[in-house]
């Protein structure tokens, strides 16, 4: 039997979304000897992807390629309705914190609080030892307990969505595909005869279907008028909600005034209260100090000391060299040099090579004079 | 009793009574209630069955008239002899059906099953009682109340919602009590508001998931004082109670073949004579162009056999599964103390092969999974497209709330359950349910 993780336990809920990665990560369990049992969470009553009406219910496309995984694999699959606890958890928690002037990831709060909480939580309660999924990313129990480690498919790897689990949710994790790539996820699900083979990836946030995500958050919020304000201070312009706006943003400030030195300008900050909207030049989103709140540690203990790690401050960004510690339970980050488009509400998350060490949410940035050479 | 057991034994599945039930050259299908699919690992059929009520395996009599009558050709509408062949096999299982149900043979509409007989019903009568919308003062209808028990089946209470929403009848849910049951004087009330406009009642004869009973033949009575055609959905009485149309008095009654050992994909609506519903389904016009489409002729052959078998052994089966529910309810009840069982106490208005409980802090999909992985089979209420369980509509009309509808099951017996079916539910229920409290809400 192979063993991804060492767990003892041979009973595992794989949670299957209906994509390949998920149906792949089932299928492997379930080969390597696992007692597996199929679930496709029901998150959301969205209107124009899911079934509504009488019934409220019913996911339709997803929820039935999840099945026809199941059956080709040959475990029992049911469907586990979690609407509740997603529109709760996930959806109004990405709306709130857009409200707070913050950029949320909401597929980063669904494994800590869905995935790896309620679902587990109850698989554990109903006798499973663990819970599988499709993520990119490897759980490595060689050092006695378990660390995130990065999938060998860097452009695929979601070591950063999964790093806010903690130790004890690490322990009852499987991640059968982290040492695939994309590639021969996909050659393996056609070799398995899972039709889902060649079904697109799924790229947007999964509860708008649209992807229009400040249409969204304005059929949410409503219309939240602010100001747009240049680096002294100059009102230039105006908006009807700061949710449509991320630090870092270029596109579709439309402000009607160019700028005085003709470059480019960028959304710098978002004043949480005002709904202010902050804009310059490039050079300004330039960030070297980063704190950030309720760290979770799991591939090292909790820092006494400073330390060096390598910092990712987006899914999919580049890492930044910095110099990392605690400082009343909040995390210090000192960048070695300056990172650009650093957003509040997205994670840091540390690393060591391909090893997560920590992960904690951007409370608030700062620029030192070191950023300004 | 006899006759019942070997009636018994010759299903699919118990494979006791030797030798194949199929005709010369059909291979022989394999056991379970699924005869045709081949479980792989981890995907096993349910070696306990206790979901009589969703399908029951269809009897070896009726599974041999379905596979003779699939290997011939002949469209009973066809005028040559295969035709003729055809259309008397059709005539045949019309008479038998209409005798096992106190109809006569023209009152027969066969139809796909049980979801479009009440289709048929509830749309062609409300459209008929109407009139046509340009013709409605000329026609002196116009009648646009539907009543309808909040219970019903979802082919039913869809259907009405849908004419409420989409033809603009004015519907009426007539409340049950706590127990399910719909009294005639609530039928009374609801109609003396405006009798004149009220185009159809529907009320369920026997409730698919608590197995209430109606008091159908008093409802009836008190539409016809009114002259209201009322339809009642007999899908689940029909195998286990006496289900007469011409002594019942209802207008139309919705019944199925896969409920009492026939195959899937046939039904009828029993329409009395002189009632005659605007057609769903238009085309050949076929069934006295009430609903047209070529008929099934081996699915009805099937629905035939079944039909007779199910009015000729109605007393003792009904007695024998009775006696089945009766244990399975005492031993629930012996180990899982709290357990509240929905419905009417075990007697003459809860079917005989109906139990259904509630299990106080637990969830109903919990406790259906844990069951199904010791291949125990058994139902949370209707199902849907996804599969997920809504909190039952049935038991919010009775009264209770959300987190007891939740924490519903259903166990439903049929024409194979064994006393070793009924304990081996008694052997793993505590453990299960404790297991699912766990797992809370």
């Amino acid at each position: 039997m192979t063993v991804f993780n060492g767990l003892n336990g041979p009973k595992v809920l794989a949670a299957m979304s209906g994509g390949v990665d998920s149906a792949v990560a089932a299928a492997r369990a379930a080969a390597a000897g696992y007692d597996v049992t199929g679930v496709h969470l029901a998150l959301s009553a969205n209107p124009s992807s899911y079934r509504t009406g009488a019934r409220g219910c019913c996911t339709l496309e997803d929820a039935r390629d999840a099945r026809r995984a199941a059956d080709v694999i040959g475990i029992p699959f049911y469907v586990w309705d979690m609407a509740e606890r997603f529109a709760a958890d996930v959806v109004d928690d990405f709306i709130a914190e857009y409200a707070r002037g913050n950029t949320p990831n909401p597929c980063l709060r669904c494994n800590e609080k869905i995935k790896f909480a309620a679902v587990l939580d109850r698989a554990v309660a109903l006798g499973f030892d663990a819970v599988c999924t499709g993520h990119h990313a490897s759980v490595d129990l060689s050092a006695g307990q378990p660390r995130l480690v990065r999938s060998v498919d860097a452009a695929k790897d979601q070591s950063y969505v999964l790093a806010v689990l903690t130790t004890e949710q690490l322990s009852r994790a499987m991640f059968p595909l982290g040492d695939s790539t994309k590639e021969q996820v996909r050659a393996e699900a056609a070799g398995r005869g899972l039709a889902v083979a060649d079904k697109p990836d799924s790229h947007d946030v999964c509860f708008i279907a649209d992807g229009d995500t400040r249409g969204f958050l304005r059929g949410k919020l409503g219309s939240m008028p602010g100001q747009i304000v240049d680096t002294d201070g100059q009102v230039i312009g105006s908006h009807d909600g700061s949710y449509g706006f991320t630090v870092g943003q270029r596109r579709g400030l439309a402000i009607g005034t160019p700028a005085s030195d003709g470059k480019p300008r960028y959304v710098l900050d978002i004043e949480p209260v005002s709904g202010t909207v902050k804009v310059g030049p490039a050079a300004e989103l330039d960030v070297d100090e980063i704190a950030a709140v309720r760290p979770v540690w799991t591939g090292c203990p909790p820092p006494e000391a400073p330390m060096r790690a390598d910092v990712q401050l987006r899914a999919h960004g580049e890492t930044y060299p910095a110099t990392c510690w605690l400082e009343d339970g909040e995390l210090r980050i000192r960048l070695h040099g300056p990172a650009r488009g650093v957003a509040r509400g997205q994670a840091a998350v540390l690393y060591d090579g391909p090893v997560v060490l920590g992960s904690a949410t951007i409370a608030s940035t700062a620029r030192t004079q070191a950023a300004l050479r | 009793m006899a006759n019942l057991e070997s009636s018994r034994a010759r299903t699919i599945g118990t494979g006791s009574a030797g030798g194949s039930v199929l005709p010369a050259g059909v291979p022989e299908l394999s056991d379970g209630p699924e005869p045709a699919l081949q479980p792989r690992r981890g995907a096993a059929t349910s070696r306990v069955y206790l979901d009589h009520a969703a399908t029951t395996p269809m009897l070896a009599e009726a599974l041999r008239a379905v596979v003779t009558e699939l290997a011939r050709t002949g469209n009973p509408s066809s005028l040559h002899n295969a035709g003729r062949r055809a259309r008397r096999v059709i005539e045949e299982s019309r008479e038998q059906i209409a005798q096992a149900y106190g109809a006569r043979p023209s009152e027969v509409i066969f139809t796909s099953g049980g979801t479009e007989a009440d289709n048929l019903a509830i749309k062609g009568l409300y459209w008929a009682r109407r009139g046509a919308a340009h013709t409605k003062a000329a026609a002196g209808l116009g009648r646009n109340r539907i009543l309808a028990t909040a219970t019903e089946h979802h082919a039913v209470l869809d259907c009405v919602r849908w004419l409420g929403e989409h033809e603009g009848a004015d519907v009426e849910w007539l409340g049950v009590d706590s127990l399910g049951l719909l009294s005639p004087d609530v039928l009374r009330e609801a109609i003396e508001r405006d009798p004149g406009d009220v185009a159809l009642i529907s009320v369920m004869w026997a409730n698919n998931e608590v197995g209430t009973i109606q008091p159908i033949a008093e409802l009836a009575a008190v539409a016809a004082e009114y002259e209201i055609p009322l339809h009642s959905d007999a899908v689940q009485a029909a195998g286990q109670l006496p289900v007469s149309l011409a002594e019942s008095g209802v207008t139309a009654l919705t019944i199925t073949a896969h409920k009492i050992g026939g195959p899937v994909g046939a039904g009828a609506l029993l329409l009395a004579r002189g009632t005659e519903p605007v057609p769903v389904l238009h085309g050949g016009g076929q069934e006295r162009d009430v609903r047209s489409g070529t008929l099934d002729t081996a699915a009805i052959a099937g629905f035939a056999v079944a039909a007779d078998w199910a009015a000729r052994n109605q007393a003792d089966h009904a007695a024998r599964i009775g006696k089945l529910r009766d244990s399975l309810i005492d031993q629930v009840r012996a180990v899982v103390p709290d357990a509240i069982l929905n419905g009417p106490a075990p007697g003459p208005d809860r079917l005989a092969g109906n139990a259904h409980f509630s299990f106080p802090g637990c969830e109903g999909d919990a406790l259906l999974m844990l069951l199904d992985a010791k291949e125990i089979a058994c139902s949370t209420g209707s199902a849907c497209t996804a599969g997920v369980a809504q909190p039952s509509h049935v038991l919010l009309a009775m009264g209770a709330d959300r987190a007891r509808a939740k924490s519903s099951l259903r166990f439903s017996l049929g024409h194979t359950s064994t006393s070793q079916d009924v304990d081996a539910l008694g052997e793993v229920v505590a453990e299960v349910v404790e297991r699912a409290r766990r797992a809370g809400r």
